[in-house]
């Protein structure tokens, strides 16, 4: 039988993962997306929970969740845009503006 | 069979996710990513939460991937060189690995109570999860919703000021 203890290792796995790409990929997008994954993973912990504990606030804590990473694509890609627009790339080694 | 189900979308999930980090393409890892998240919907729904599992497809794998691999395509990445990732393969896989290491230590380690909110498999059937959702959303969430109403109209005027040409 399937318990909430295995949905949570799933999603530990799952972010788990998504942290790996985030620290290891050099292309914006690629890192960005390893975010929702990582965003995606806490989903499945608050639904599996709220599942499990009878309790509604957890699935509308995912609503608003969804909410903000909708606006993070959108001004996160307009972001990426336009640093491609002036360096004609997107990879992060060249976000180096602030280094000295 | 619910748990070879589960074992099953498991192992498609887990793998997609990798794909997501391993792919030279970058369209090839949207497409892996894609499949994540509808693995995620089914788990959604064997969660009783049909509700979640609908926005999660239309939202996620609708909206927001739509919206990177139009970037993608309009930036015309394609494949990538020979080195896709970053210095550090090592350490980001130990610290990945350590991540992991912790949050299964916290699983294993709490207790998860019993169900003490009313919201039984019952009340799902009878009411319906779309009606649930929208109860406590228009209720005793309104002020949030409200505020993530204005939180995505501030986003869409950011990102199409910033996209402009002449900032």
């Amino acid at each position: 039988m399937i318990s909430v203890y295995h949905y949570m290792i799933l999603a530990a796995i799952l972010f788990a993962i998504g942290t790996f790409g985030v620290l290891t990929r050099k292309n914006t997008i690629v890192i960005f997306m390893c975010i929702e994954l990582m965003l995606n993973s806490v989903n499945l912990t608050f639904i599996a929970l709220s599942r499990h504990l009878g309790n509604m606030d957890g699935q509308i804590f995912v609503f608003f969740v969804m909410t903000v990473a909708a606006a993070e694509a959108a001004v996160g890609l307009a972001l990426i845009i336009a640093f491609y627009r002036n360096k004609e790339s997107i990879d992060v080694d060249d976000f180096n503006l602030l280094k000295w | 069979m619910e748990a070879l189900l589960f074992y099953l979308v498991a192992l498609v999930a887990v793998l997609s996710a990798f794909f997501v980090t391993k792919c030279r393409n970058t369209v090839n890892s949207a497409l892996c990513l894609v499949t994540t998240f509808l693995c995620l919907a089914v788990y959604y729904v064997m969660l009783e939460a049909p509700f979640m599992a609908a926005i999660q497809i239309m939202v996620y794998a609708g909206a927001i991937m739509v919206l990177i691999v139009f970037v993608i395509m309009l930036l015309n990445i394609g494949s990538v060189g020979k080195s896709v990732y970053r210095h550090g393969l090592i350490w980001a896989t130990g610290l990945g690995f350590l991540i992991f290491l912790i949050a299964a230590k916290f699983i294993a380690g709490g207790t998860v109570t019993k169900k003490v909110g009313t919201v039984t498999s019952e009340v799902v059937k009878d009411y319906g999860h779309t009606e649930l959702i929208g109860t406590a959303m228009f209720t005793e969430f309104l002020l949030p919703f409200e505020i993530a109403s204005i939180l995505l109209l501030v986003a869409i005027v950011g990102a199409v000021i910033l996209s402009k040409r002449k900032v």
